[in-house]
């Protein structure tokens, strides 16, 4: 059938599977926005305030789905609006399709109104991306596009389409839903030769990354870990990939993970790093990382072996299938003195104090965490709340913890919970924030309004920039350049201000009601939680540091 | 191939499309990695081009180089051209001021070098000279002796000795 090119890209969405999109229209994307009328029973579109708030509700959406989310923006400033929120994607592989508009082909290059080159820009921030230029090539380039976004290592792709080629004419070939093409290619002796190293570890330890979720590997990871009694902990991108009550799982570590975990990762003699990438937040000096360790990497991306960290031994490959070919190998086992001493070091984590009469970030935690219950999605910003989100909330699932890892991105929190409670509407989405991300990108309010979106908002409001503060106040003799804002507003008026509710706390008595009421709305709630601004993420190994140097208060 | 010990050649082989070069600039540009020297052409395959790239590391950047260039979708080989298994070829043409008397003198070197004159004025000429890279260097500190007024290398393109050939993705 003749279509022209943005009904073309309409069927194609539909054959990839895509059912919801995040955009925002604009001149260069009117005839793709014209045709997407059309298809509204197929594809849900959610406008939302900014093109970055749809780029983060993509991603969100993609987290929590493990489906390719996709943004629609128009050229120039729409186009340039989404960059945040493909770097925040690119940075934690998680698969996007971007699809930008640009002006005329006869247009290009000559300055053009809101013309930019945006695959250009987005070249170091995607996994590839393509300017389409005939209409012919359309169809075919938006399936390799969602192609390459799930398959290997997974991440956004960007297309951007010129005006002309939307609205240009050609013959459509329906095609078929892509599938990920990934093939692992590793030899029986590498498995049997790391299965060797594994079972003949005193002390082995597994360190476990947000690429065990991805390859939806996290049972194959359990019985490895409860097959060889090898304890574990996990990064930030990998929480819930173990449940957090599973004994063998010491929760998080790195620069603010626990003592004990990292106090395992220093002592093993053997480290096996899986779906991980040895960033500087957990490996924070890359040269006494598991010193006494023999490391083995097992990940998909062959560019993360002997990246930051030099491994003796790697599998490079989907985890899924590397795990199913290793575990056969594996010898059941037990390592009771090794874990002894885990458990010993357990017992000295310092634990924070409760204190009903104020609000303590760990006891906010518990209490979401309590009332949301074991279904619940966490969708954090990023500062120390985030840090508190995902060293206190109960992580219990795959895809239930949805936070900017790699790239820190502020603002990042809205959009992604946006995206998350529209992927699972019967879920709770709990949005952890702070006052100062918070202020990135709250416009998203009237996003989660019109769309009657019930995402809950807890803002951890200390009214200072807490994890820049905390720097200032161990590293820089307490000078709080830049870090205390001091600003005034008043949630609970804003939040009405948008058209939802607002909360303030400043008591856990007052925050269990609040949170109560909220979780029963059918549209967004904001709840204000005043805390201290001397609370800190504890504890903290500093940059380039070992667990000889962690600060327990 | 030339006398710095850290110097490698890598030869990709990529698919002939335009912003393929972008590309690779960009990461090489992103993560650090040096470029002494690239040259691009096309190959016996229309579809596909040649990216020389002379850059410099130990071998853990080299490996990194390796595959962080791999992992671009157009890229369909990545070979680690080793001097002894591979010929390294480089064109050089320079101006140099020459008057009467220092004219012979330059003819000379031209001569043990095989070097051509292929342009000639009464105050100037322009040498064309091909090798491998370090016969270049040679020749260039040759002619520091003189005025160098302009000079160009095109950088070193490069093939693997014998029956080898890249296998392609």
């Amino acid at each position: 059938m003749i279509l022209n090119g943005s009904q073309i890209l309409a069927e194609v969405l539909v054959e990839q599977g895509v059912d919801t999109l995040f955009g925002y229209p604009g001149g260069a994307i009117l005839n793709i926005c014209d045709a997407l009328y059309d298809y509204r029973d197929e594809i849900k579109q959610y406008i939302t305030a900014h093109e970055q708030g749809a780029s983060h509700a993509a991603d969100g959406y993609a987290r929590a789905t493990g489906k390719t989310g996709v943004v629609l923006a128009t050229s120039g400033p729409g186009a340039t609006n989404l960059v945040t929120g493909i770097a925040t994607a690119y940075m934690d592989s998680v698969p996007m399709v971007a699809i930008t508009g640009n002006v005329g082909t006869s247009l290009i290059g000559r300055d053009s109104f809101q013309e930019v080159y945006i695959a250009g820009i987005t070249m170091p921030i995607t996994k590839h991306n393509f300017v389409v230029r005939r209409v012919e090539d359309l169809a075919d380039t938006l399936r390799t596009a969602f192609r390459i976004a799930n398959t290997g290592r997974k991440g956004p792709v960007l297309v951007d389409i010129p005006k002309d080629v939307t609205g240009a004419k050609c013959e459509f070939i329906p095609g078929k839903k892509q599938e990920n093409t990934y093939v692992t290619h590793i030899s029986d002796e590498d498995v049997e030769k790391v299965a060797e190293v594994i079972n003949e570890a005193k002390r082995p330890f597994l360190y476990y990354g947000g690429g065990v979720g991805a390859a939806k590997a996290c049972q194959d990871l359990r019985e490895l870990m409860n097959k060889a009694e090898i304890p574990g902990a996990h990064t930030l991108m990998a929480a819930g990939i173990v449940g957090c009550d599973e004994p063998l799982n010491l929760g998080l570590m790195g620069m603010h993970g626990r003592l004990s975990a990292n106090l395992a990762a220093d002592k093993a003699d053997v480290l096996i790093a899986v779906g991980t990438r040895f960033s500087d937040r957990v490996a924070l000096n890359t040269e006494k990382f598991a010193r006494d360790a023999k490391i083995v990497q097992i990940d998909i991306d062959p560019s993360e072996v002997n990246k930051n960290v030099t491994v003796d031994y790697s599998l490079v490959g989907d985890v899924k299938d590397i795990l199913a070919r290793l575990l056969p190998h594996i010898k059941e086992a037990k390592h009771t003195e090794w874990i002894e001493q885990i458990n010993q070091w357990r017992g000295a984590d310092k634990k924070p104090i409760d204190d009903p009469s104020v609000l303590k970030p760990h006891q906010i935690m518990a209490e979401i965490s309590r009332q949301a219950g074991e279904n619940a999605i966490y969708v954090t910003d990023v500062g120390q709340h985030q840090m508190w989100a995902a060293q206190y909330c109960r992580h219990l699932h795959s895809r239930s913890f949805i936070t900017s890892g790699g790239l820190g991105t502020m603002g990042f929190g809205y959009g992604a919970a946006i995206g998350a409670k529209i992927a699972f509407p019967n879920r709770p989405v709990i949005h952890i924030t702070g006052d100062g991300s918070f202020h990135m990108n709250m416009n998203e309010c009237c996003t989660a309004v019109s769309y009657k979106v019930p995402v809950v908002t807890v803002i951890m409001n200390n009214s200072v920039l807490g994890m820049v503060r905390q720097w200032q106040t161990v590293f820089y003799n307490r000078r709080y350049s830049g870090s205390e804002p001091e600003r005034v507003t008043d949630y609970a008026k804003v939040a009405e201000g948008f058209g939802a509710k607002g909360f303030k706390c400043v008591n856990l008595e007052q925050f269990q009601k609040a949170l109560e009421l909220a979780l029963k709305e059918d549209g967004p709630v904001w709840i204000e939680c005043v805390i201290d601004r001397e609370e800190k993420v504890l504890p903290m190994i500093p940059a380039g540091g070992t667990v000889d140097d962690a600060m327990e208060e | 191939m030339t006398n710095k010990v850290n110097k490698q050649v890598l030869s990709l082989l990529v698919d002939n499309h335009s912003g393929v070069l972008a590309r690779v600039a960009s990461l090489f540009c992103q993560r650090g990695f040096n470029i002494d020297s690239l040259t691009v052409s096309n190959t016996d395959n229309p579809e596909i081009s040649r990216i020389t790239i002379v850059t410099e590391g130990d071998k853990q950047v080299l490996e990194q180089i390796i595959k962080q260039t791999g992992k671009l979708e157009e890229t369909r080989a990545v070979v680690h051209l080793k001097n002894d298994e591979s010929l390294f070829r480089e064109l050089l043409l320079i101006k140099v001021a020459a008057d009467q008397r220092t004219r012979r003198e330059i003819c000379g070197i031209c001569e043990i070098y095989r070097a051509k004159i292929v342009d000639l004025t009464v105050t100037s000429l322009i040498v064309e000279l091909t090798g491998n890279p370090s016969k270049i260097d040679g020749f260039l500190e040759m002619m520091k002796e003189y005025q160098i007024l302009e000079m160009c290398r095109t950088g070193v393109t490069a093939l693997a000795r014998g029956d080898i050939s890249h296998g392609i993705k």
